[in-house]
């Protein structure tokens, strides 16, 4: 039990960035704990493996978190400024009950997490591994889902591939190295191309708000 | 036959000492903002003064407000029959006390509402509606938490749930105990009218919570209300101070004088926190509690996973 | 059992004497009030005598009856005699209550029929608690939904009252239809429609017994008021004449849970889901129910909805409960249904207590209004004290009996998530029952401080309410009797829970032999609770006495609230239900809806302004006015068929049996 601490700790520290990703209010605060969970992610690899961590894994680790703890954020507060949104998310539903629902999220991914059995469960040693993938995966849905801005739907992609990522961790046991890559490509993809897109939304219509797009139809 | 002290030790200590607690955090809190501040027993002094004097009522009111006050005080102090101090079991230990004692917080809170109500002043009525409204919010973290450190340590009672966190629980449950601290911190922190819920020391009413619905007690009466918040600070930082500083030597002097000095340090941390943060607006508040709320849930999360104790 | 058919045979005749004494309305009093009151007490007897004994006492040598699959076979075996309990007092009391409620009525009103109605509505819950025959207790279960009915259309003149009848009407029979249903199901498989035959045969397919398990939440939910099939309640409780109010709402809808209890103790051991199922419409009921109330300023409409949490916390033990059966945690079982049946008498004490003191203040008042009320408790000094007590008590407060009940429930929940390698099939509902319990809780309390502060404490909002005083004896007495009850189970509520051994016995399944135990253990924490609750009022009289020396030969002056200086205050100031209740609605409008009908001050010298809200029921408002719309526009178009000529219609008739003889010989 003493050896799973520290991953006990990170993925805590992941649904605790989940659930202030639903409260927070602010674009600024919520890009900086997407961040904090990006580089949270970034040490399972490494934890997973102990001190014998293969050069691979420190690798994807460090890749990873350049990458989610630095390059998406950095990407992101940019079009913050840039394109002058409000500093305001604009939620559909209101926080307290967001959070609420990412507790339900929560319970209802510790149910499923019961009921799979994973081969990773036994070799990570921490079976919230499943669960708090689960959720994570779920509360980014919900982001997208319910946030009106495009930024909001920037972050609940990260988020989500965040939670698949957790989720691919418990599913092998070790470190999905293609899966993972693949995601990531995907990820950055989405990042970049939802940030141009965002940045010319902003210049065309003076705003980027994903609601208000249906006025294009014909 | 030798009678046993033991089980009277932590009520004894909590009517002596509670009136400190406030003293060390209002010391903080000057020591913070540059001043000298009161003196640490100066809740004492006010206590005494109270209690010499006589009493002023509004013709509005009815026993209802005479009863406030004396149900209140004795809601708290039957209730810190259940609270374990440190290590030290409490006076009557049960499985399900952990009930008892929260329903009779409400029991005292609802005669703070009544009585705050039959002045028909406009700002006790204000005062009163939040109350409700944030005890409301704050008793299911409250009872989320308790059930995950119930969880932990396989007892139903305060006492049993207290003395199963050792130093050894932090290192195999650290992330779900931490949870559980926190949680109750904010429980803490909402139910005694403390920043960043309440501002104690505010003097607008309208912003008022607590302080605005013991605005038209005086003499005795808000001797025994001042001496009941006191009391019930007193009882709920024990809880947490019995979390988070697991000294269990077995010796009862050892363990109660650790569970005292962890409480003294706790008030010294909400002077921190009231000095260095601001009172949130009334409409922030809820989120608040319902972030302790979705932290109790995932500190029972992380206990309640890979099936039940052996 | 022949005591009881005794006391169920003389208030049915006192009924049928009101009615025949008709237009005198003293008369007529007297047989309604004298026959109730009476039956009620000698049936009380009987209940208590059978719930102590334990054993079932089977009707012997009943006639027979020549309606098809029906007999007349009754029985008092402990469930019925427990439910008895409940029923027969809160009834009792409120005829006594109800003979000088009444009195405002007389000469304008057929009183007579009135109390027909409501010993009829006595007798037929009776009647429904000990039939053991499908067709009998159907036959009961409308002349209760009848007789009360027409109680709730005793003020038929006033414009809302006849649509909350029909509501209540139609609400009743969709009720009735499912349980037709359910009944069909489980008789044709036994092949008869005794109940005995029925548990005999009961190892029914999981298909089949989960059939009946829905139609049996379905049916019996309506009666008892599940969210949402409780958009009658509402309606109904509040219309009628507080006595019957409290009658309705304190007993009558526990008829649903009874017979939701009767079939699960019949029918074969639960699956998981079922629990599961409870455990979330009790959470749902519970928490939306206290929410809706906490909108209310119509006082007896705010009681109505209060019964719909109660009827949730209920359904979350009895869920509990369920859970514990199927996974086989025999703590949780007993502890889950324990606390459940406990809570049906307890909150039939304290909500029969509540309605009749809503009744009183009606009474004395003219007004349900809560924003009208204020300052009552100085002009009704018992009717105020009485209802206090009702408010503690709903809101789970020590040392009344509200705590005992969720105690249980509450304990039973945390043995399942703590001991009892408590697996997370059991961790989970176990929880969930948890938090909503806490804030049910702590919402129930800001509610009824909202209530007894608000229309109690303060100073008086109306010229009405200035002039309350309070009623007779015959009014007041009821209400402390039940204050007393409250009192009573909060602080010893050891010999009820012992009693209660039998009644938990055939819902356990196989852990019905642990049930004992486990009563017994939990009874060691019962105790703990009386000495806290003691000690908790000794401290009060300790405290109190040391206040009257304190204050004794030192100056106590009298003087004005004080309110920031400002000189001219007046009652209009105070705060309001609604605005007391504001923050929670605003918090939770996602829920309510809560409309607001603004009318801002206006100019330098603003003159005229106001602000109404109203919470109109989401489920009526969003499920069941466009159902029954689309229902509507479907029969309209049926109207061809409708000719209004009688050749017509026997034509109708001819086709339709020839259509059937075709059927049956092809």
């Amino acid at each position: 039990m003493n050896g799973s601490l520290p991953i006990e700790a990170v993925l805590v520290l992941l649904v605790i960035t989940d659930l202030l990703l639903l409260g927070s209010s602010r674009f600024r605060t919520c890009i900086r704990v997407v961040a904090v969970q990006g580089l949270a992610l970034g040490l399972l690899p490494v934890l997973l493996h102990g001190a014998e961590a293969p050069a691979r894994a420190w690798g994807l680790a460090g890749a990873s978190m350049l990458l989610k703890g630095a390059v998406f954020p950095l990407l992101l507060l940019r079009v913050l400024r840039d394109t002058g949104a409000r500093r305001e998310v604009e939620p559909y539903v209101g926080y307290t009950l967001s959070i609420l629902g990412g507790v339900g999220a929560l319970v209802f991914s510790l149910w499923v997490g019961s009921r799979l059995e994973l081969p990773g469960t036994a070799l990570t040693g921490s079976s919230l591994m499943v669960p708090a993938g689960l959720a994570t995966l779920l509360i980014g849905l919900f982001l997208i889902a319910s946030r009106r801005n495009a930024l909001s739907q920037v972050l609940g992609y990260i988020v989500v591939e965040n939670g698949i990522y957790t989720f691919g961790v418990a599913l092998v046991g070790g470190v999905p190295m293609l899966v993972e890559l693949g995601v990531l490509m995907d990820a950055f993809v989405a990042v970049f191309i939802m940030s141009i897109a965002a940045y010319h939304i902003s210049r065309e219509f003076d705003h980027i708000e994903v609601d208000r797009l249906d006025r294009l139809r014909g | 036959m030798e009678l046993n002290w033991r089980p009277l030790i932590p009520p004894a200590a909590a009517f002596l000492l509670s009136p400190l607690l406030l003293g060390v955090i209002n010391r903080t809190k000057a020591l913070f903002a540059g001043r000298r501040g009161q003196p640490l027993l100066q809740l004492y002094f006010d206590i005494f003064k109270l209690l010499r004097k006589g009493a002023t009522y509004s013709r509005t009111t009815t026993w209802v407000f005479r009863a406030g006050p004396v149900v209140g005080l004795a809601a708290v102090m039957a209730a810190l029959a259940l609270v374990p101090l440190g290590g030290l079991a409490a006076t009557m230990p049960f499985a399900g006390d952990l009930l008892l004692f929260a329903y009779l917080l409400c029991l005292m809170r609802f005669f703070t509402v009544l009585a705050a109500l039959d002045t028909g002043s406009a700002f006790e009525g204000m005062g009163a509606s939040r109350e409700v409204l944030f005890s409301a919010l704050a008793e299911p973290a409250l009872f989320l938490a308790l059930a995950a450190l119930a969880r932990h340590s396989g007892s139903l009672s305060l006492s049993g749930m207290i003395s199963g966190v050792g130093p050894g629980s932090w290192l195999t449950q650290g992330p779900a105990l931490a949870l559980v601290a926190a949680a109750l911190g904010v429980v803490v922190l909402a139910e005694n009218a403390r920043i960043p819920v309440d501002d104690p020391n505010t003097h607008l009413e309208l912003t008022m919570i607590h302080e605005v619905m013991v605005l038209d007690h005086g003499g005795p009466d808000l001797a025994f209300i001042l001496y009941g918040s006191a009391l019930k600070l007193w009882a709920l930082l024990a809880l947490l101070a019995g979390l988070v500083v697991p000294v269990r030597t077995g010796s009862a002097a050892a363990d109660a004088a650790a569970a005292v000095g962890g409480m003294l340090l706790l008030a010294v941390g909400i002077g921190i926190v009231e000095s260095s943060m601001a009172r949130l607006r009334m409409t922030r508040v809820p989120k608040l509690l319902v972030g302790a709320l979705a932290l109790a849930a995932l500190a029972l999360v992380l206990v309640l996973r890979g099936g039940g104790r052996p | 059992m022949t005591l009881l058919l005794v006391a169920m045979g003389l208030t049915a005749l006192g009924g049928l004497c009101a009615l025949a004494a008709g237009r005198r309305p003293r008369a007529a009093t007297a047989f309604g009030v004298g026959s109730a009151a009476a039956g009620s007490a000698l049936g009380l007897y009987a209940a208590l005598g059978a719930l102590l004994s334990g054993a079932g006492r089977p009707l012997a040598g009943a006639p027979q009856w020549s309606m098809p699959g029906g007999s007349l076979s009754l029985e008092l075996d402990a469930l019925s005699a427990f439910f008895l309990i409940p029923t027969l007092l809160l009834s009792g009391l409120a005829a006594v209550y109800g003979g000088e409620y009444l009195a405002a009525w007389r000469g304008r009103k057929n009183l007579g029929a009135a109390w027909f109605s409501f010993n009829l509505l006595v007798v037929s819950m009776a009647l429904v608690m000990v039939a053991r025959n499908a067709v009998l207790f159907l036959l009961a279960w409308e002349a209760m939904a009848l007789s009360s009915f027409f109680l709730v259309a005793f003020e038929a003149g006033k414009p809302g009252v006849r649509r909350s009848a029909w509501v209540y009407m139609v609400a009743t029979h969709l009720g009735t239809a499912c349980l037709l249903a359910m009944f069909a199901v489980l008789g044709s498989r036994a092949g008869s429609f005794e109940f005995e035959a029925m548990g005999r045969a009961a190892q029914l397919s999981p298909a089949l017994a989960g059939l009946a398990f829905v139609l049996a939440l379905l049916g019996f939910g309506t009666k008892a008021g599940f969210m949402p099939l409780h958009v009658w309640l509402p309606e109904a409780h509040p219309a009628a004449p507080s006595h019957v109010s409290a009658v309705m709402s304190g007993v009558m809808i526990k008829t649903g849970i009874y017979g939701l209890v009767r079939l699960l103790a019949m029918i074969g051991p639960p699956p998981a889901w079922w629990g599961w199922t409870l455990v979330a419409v009790g959470a749902t009921s519970g928490i939306l129910g206290v929410l809706f109330a906490l909108a209310q300023h119509d006082l007896k409409r705010l009681l109505a909805y209060h019964s719909v949490e109660n009827i949730g916390i209920i359904a979350l033990g009895l869920g509990l409960g369920l859970l514990g059966v199927s996974l086989n945690l025999p703590a949780l079982a007993v502890l889950g249904f324990a606390g459940g049946l406990l809570h049906v008498l307890n909150h039939a004490i304290f909500k029969g207590l509540l309605f009749l003191g809503a009744g009183s203040v009606l009474h004395a008042t003219g007004t349900r209004e809560i924003d009208h009320l204020g300052g009552l408790l100085k002009r009704m000094p018992q009717t105020g004290a009485a209802f206090l007590v009702g408010a503690a008590a709903i809101s789970g407060l020590p040392p009344l009996n509200g705590f005992t009940s969720e105690f249980l429930i509450y304990l039973g929940a945390f043995r399942a998530t703590a001991a009892d390698g408590g697996t997370i099939p059991a961790a989970v509902p176990a929880v969930m029952a948890i938090a909503a319990l806490a804030l049910i809780g702590g919402l129930a309390a800001a509610c009824f401080t909202k209530a007894f502060g608000i229309v109690f404490l303060g100073e008086a909002r109306s010229a009405r309410c200035e002039s309350a005083h309070e009623p007779g004896l015959s009014m007041r007495l009821p209400m402390l009797v039940l204050a007393a009850g409250c009192a009573a189970i909060g602080l010893c509520p050891l010999p009820v829970v012992r009693a209660m051994g039998p009644v938990i016995e055939p819902l356990a399944g196989p852990a019905a032999s642990k049930v004992g135990g486990e009563l017994a253990a939990a009874g060691g924490m019962l105790l703990a609770i009386t000495i806290g609750a003691g000690l908790c009022l000794a401290l009060v009289a300790l405290l109190a006495l040391l206040r009257l020396r304190l204050l004794a030969g030192r100056p106590v002056e009298e003087t004005v609230t004080w309110d920031c200086g400002y000189a001219r205050p007046t009652a209009r100031m105070q705060y309001t239900a609604s605005s007391f209740a504001q923050p929670l609605s605003a918090l939770f409008r996602i829920f309510l809806g809560t409309r607001e009908k603004l009318r801002a001050p206006e100019g330098l010298f603003p003159s005229a302004a106001g602000l109404a809200t109203e919470t109109p029921d989401a489920c009526e408002r969003g499920l069941f006015r466009p159902a029954f719309g689309g229902l509507a526009w479907l029969f309209s178009r049926l109207r061809v068929l409708q000719q209004g000529r009688v050749q017509l219609y026997v034509l109708y008739v001819v086709l339709t049996l020839l259509a059937l003889l075709v059927w049956k010989l092809g």
